[in-house]
C-alpha cells in the first residue's frame, strides 16, 4: 500500500452529494483485469460535459477531491479507488462516505477523509476562490489545513499506523499464521466445505 | 448485558484482538466471480502466496456471461479475459468453480444458500457489495473490495472494523401484494442511503418471522443500500426447511445438533442496540423509486414529489439533478410513467418464489405492445424448477424474453443486457444509479408483481389495478 505522511496539493471541489461508486466509475470499465491504467474512467459519463469540474483547466494537476455526503456508496468496486488513484489523487476528503469505499481506499493508500459538511463547504469556497490555494493533509497531526482552516479530523489508530508505515497488511496478517491455525483447530467440524460439492450429488 | 446475535458471531470469529477499532476475523466461506477478482490473485502471485483454503472458497461466473445461451461467447474481449482469468485461476489454487453451463452456475448470492453453503452463525464475504443477501440465514455475510479479497485468499481472516448494531423491527402483517422488496424500499426511503451506516441491521418482528427465505434474502440484499454494513435475520423454523436437503448437509442425529446450535443464534433479550426502528407493516403498500437511488422511492400510489418538498438542502439538490436526469415532471402519478423495458432478474429478485410471483400476474394475460420484458432467472437450478412448474410457458405466452442461462444480466449491465439512452425500465434489481443499467438509462425500481403489472399496462402499475 502507498505510504501517506502529509501530504500539500490543490484541490477539485465536486459540489454533488451521494455520488455512487457506478459515478465514479461506469461499470463498462470493470472489464479490465489489472489495477492501474483506470484514469481515463474516472467519472467517465460526466467527463464529455466541458464544464465538469474535472475538465476545468485550472484544477489540472490537483491531488485532493473535496467531495459531498455519501461519497463513493453503492457497488464494492474496487477500481473506484484505482481511478482516483490514477488520475493523481491522494485524498478525497468528504462528510460522509460509503463503508466498502472508504475500506477500500484506506487498503489502497488514497486517505479517505471525514469533515463536517461545514467545513467541506469552507474549502469549496476557498478552492473556487482561488484553484491554487494549497491544502495540507497532515496524518501525523490529524489536522488539514487550507489558508484560514486548521481542522481536526479522527482515523482509526491502526488505519494510521499502517498508513504512516506503508505496511502490507497481507504480509501483517500472516505473521499471525500460528493464531489463525489455532483458531482453525477449534472450528466447528460441521462447518460446510465447498470442495465437497465437487464430489457430491448435484441438485436435484 | 445480552450481546446482539451479530456480536455473538464476531465473538465467535475472533482469531486475535486487534486495537480499539477492529479485530482479526476468521472467514467461513469466501465467494468470488470473475469481476473483482483478477488483480488478487495476480497480487497473491506477485508476493509469491498460495490460496490458505481453497475449500472454503467458491466461484461462479454471473458478472460478465451472456444469458441468451449457456454456450454463447462472451462478445467484450476484456470481459472474455476476466472469465478466463477466474478459471485458470482457480484451477490453479484448486477453487471449485461453477461454469457457466454447469447446473450449479448462478448469481452468486443465490448459489451460496441453494447449495448449502450458507448456514446460520457463519462469517461469509464475497467481492460484491450484495454479499449482505446471506445475512438471511442468520450469518455475518458482507461484501469487501479486491484488496481484502487477497487478503483473504492469502489469510481465510479479515481486519474488520467493529460494526455497530441496528435493529428494524416490523411489526403488523404485510397486506396482500405488498412484498420484501416494497418493505425494503420503504425503509430505505425512511432512514436514507446512509441510515444505516457503520451498523449491521437485525431485521425483527412478526412480520418479518412471516417471510419465506426468499424474501428474507430480498430484504437483506438491499440493505446495503441503506448504507448498512450487513443485514440479519436470526433463524428459525423456516431457515431450517429451507435448509434441510440441501447437498451435504448433516442428516440425522447430526442435523438435529445442529439446529440446536442454530436455535442459540439470537439476539439476547436484554441485548442493547445502537440504533432502533420501528416500521408498521401493515400500513404498506407496493413502493417504486423515481428518482437516482433507491431511497428515493414512494409508494405507487403517490407522485413524483417535488424539489421544494425537501427541507434538507442536499435532498433538495439530489431531488432536482435526480428529476432532471429522469426526465420527470413533480406531481406526475407514478402510475402515469411509462416504461419501454422491464428486467426481472438479479440477486434482488430472481428466486423461484419472484418468478412464481411474476407468473402469477402473467398468466393469461400479454404484455403491452412496445414493451421488452426480460426475465433472467438467478441460477441454473432456478431456470430448471421453473420449467418444472411450466412457468416458462406463461412467460413465452404472454410474450416475455426467459433467458435461458442465470446471472446478472440488466442489473450489473455488464453483458448485452444493457438500455440504451434515454430508455426506461421497471427493474427488480436493487440500484436505479445514473447509467446503471447502461449509460443515460432510467430505471424505476419495482417487486416482481408490479414488475409484471407494469410490463401488461406499459406504465408503472400494481397488480390489483389490472
Amino acid at each position: 500500500m502507498k505510504q501517506f505522511t502529509v501530504h500539500t496539493g490543490t484541490g477539485v471541489p465536486l459540489r454533488r452529494g451521494n455520488v455512487d461508486t457506478d459515478q465514479i466509475i461506469p461499470v463498462r470499465f470493470l472489464t479490465h483485469s489489472s489495477r492501474t491504467g483506470h484514469a481515463d474512467a474516472l467519472f467517465a459519463d460526466w467527463r464529455d460535459d466541458p464544464s465538469f469540474v474535472l475538465n476545468r483547466p485550472e484544477h489540472r494537476g490537483a491531488t485532493i477531491l473535496v467531495a459531498g455526503t455519501e461519497f463513493g456508496t453503492g457497488s464494492s468496486r474496487e477500481y473506484a479507488v484505482w481511478a482516483l488513484q490514477d488520475y493523481g489523487f491522494r485524498c478525497v476528503i468528504a462528510p460522509r462516505f460509503g463503508d466498502i469505499f472508504r475500506e477500500n481506499a484506506l487498503m489502497n493508500g488514497l486517505l479517505a477523509l471525514v469533515l463536517p459538511a461545514a467545513v467541506v463547504e469552507r474549502l469549496w469556497d476557498l478552492v473556487e476562490d482561488d484553484p491554487r490555494v494549497p491544502i495540507t493533509v497532515d496524518l501525523e497531526r490529524l489536522r488539514v489545513r487550507c489558508a484560514g482552516v486548521d481542522e481536526p479530523f479522527s482515523l482509526d489508530e491502526e488505519i494510521r499506523a499502517r498508513l504512516l508505515s506503508g505496511l502490507d497488511p497481507v504480509m501483517e496478517t500472516l505473521g499471525h499464521h500460528e493464531e489463525i491455525s489455532d483458531y482453525e483447530r477449534r472450528r466447528r467440524p460441521t462447518l460446510p466445505t465447498t470442495t465437497a460439492l465437487l464430489d457430491g450429488p448435484l441438485p436435484a | 448485558m445480552g450481546s446482539t446475535l451479530a456480536q455473538k458471531i464476531w465473538e465467535a470469529h475472533r482469531v486475535r484482538r486487534g486495537g480499539a477499532d477492529d479485530d482479526l476475523i476468521y472467514i467461513d466461506l469466501h465467494l468470488i466471480h470473475e469481476v473483482n477478482s483478477p488483480q488478487a490473485f495476480a497480487g497473491l502471485q506477485a508476493r509469491g502466496l498460495t490460496v490458505r483454503r481453497p475449500d472454503l472458497t467458491i466461484a461462479t461466473e454471473d458478472h460478465n456471461t451472456p444469458t441468451i445461451a449457456v454456450d454463447r461467447l462472451i462478445q467484450d474481449p476484456a470481459a472474455r479475459r476476466q472469465t478466463e482469468l477466474l478459471r485458470e485461476n482457480c484451477a490453479r489454487h484448486g477453487i471449485p468453480l461453477f461454469r457457466l453451463g454447469d447446473p450449479r452456475q448462478g448469481i452468486v448470492h443465490v448459489i451460496g444458500p441453494e447449495l448449502g453453503l450458507t448456514r446460520p452463525g457463519m462469517t461469509i464475504v464475497c467481492c460484491d457489495s450484495h454479499t449482505t443477501t446471506q445475512g438471511a440465514f442468520g450469518s455475518l455475510a458482507l461484501g469487501i473490495g479486491t484488496s481484502q479479497v487477497e487478503h483473504v485468499l492469502a489469510t481465510q481472516t479479515l481486519v474488520m472494523r467493529r460494526m455497530k448494531d441496528m435493529s428494524v423491527t416490523v411489526t403488523g402483517e404485510l397486506a396482500e401484494g405488498v412484498t420484501a422488496k416494497d418493505l425494503v424500499l420503504a425503509l430505505i426511503a425512511q432512514i436514507g442511503t446512509a441510515g444505516g451506516q457503520g451498523h449491521v441491521v437485525e431485521y425483527r418482528g412478526p412480520a418479518i418471522r412471516a417471510l419465506s427465505m426468499e424474501s428474507r434474502m430480498t430484504l437483506c440484499n438491499m440493505t446495503i443500500e441503506a448504507g448498512s454494513r450487513a443485514g440479519i435475520v436470526a433463524p428459525d423454523d423456516t431457515t431450517f426447511a429451507y435448509m434441510k436437503d440441501r447437498p451435504h448437509m448433516p442428516q440425522g442425529a447430526a442435523w438435529d445438533g445442529e439446529v440446536a446450535y442454530w436455535r442459540t443464534l439470537r439476539s439476547d433479550d436484554d441485548a442493547t442496540f445502537d440504533r432502533e426502528t420501528v416500521i408498521d407493516g401493515s400500513r404498506l403498500t407496493p413502493y417504486v423509486s423515481w428518482g437516482t437511488n433507491p431511497g428515493q422511492s414512494v409508494p405507487i400510489e403517490g407522485s413524483v414529489p417535488s424539489p421544494a418538498d425537501f427541507a434538507d438542502p442536499q435532498e433538495r439538490a439530489a431531488a432536482e439533478e435526480a428529476l432532471t436526469y429522469m426526465d420527470l415532471k413533480p406531481g406526475t402519478p407514478m402510475r402515469d410513467i411509462s416504461v419501454d423495458t422491464v428486467f426481472l432478474g438479479s440477486c434482488t429478485n430472481s428466486r423461484i418464489e419472484d418468478l412464481r410471483a411474476a407468473a402469477e400476474v402473467l398468466d393469461g394475460r400479454r404484455i403491452a405492445d412496445g414493451v421488452h420484458m426480460i426475465i433472467v432467472p438467478g441460477s441454473a437450478e432456478v431456470r430448471r424448477q421453473a420449467v418444472a412448474e411450466e412457468l416458462d410457458r406463461v412467460f413465452t405466452a404472454a410474450g416475455a424474453d426467459f433467458r435461458a442461462a442465470a446471472g446478472c444480466s440488466m442489473c450489473a449491465a455488464l453483458n448485452e443486457d444493457r438500455l440504451r439512452p434515454g430508455q426506461r425500465a421497471a427493474s427488480t434489481s436493487n440500484r436505479n444509479f445514473e447509467g446503471r443499467q447502461g449509460k443515460g438509462s432510467r430505471t424505476h425500481l419495482v417487486s416482481p408483481a408490479v414488475a409484471a403489472a407494469t410490463a401488461v399496462a406499459g406504465r408503472l402499475t400494481a397488480p390489483s389495478d389490472l
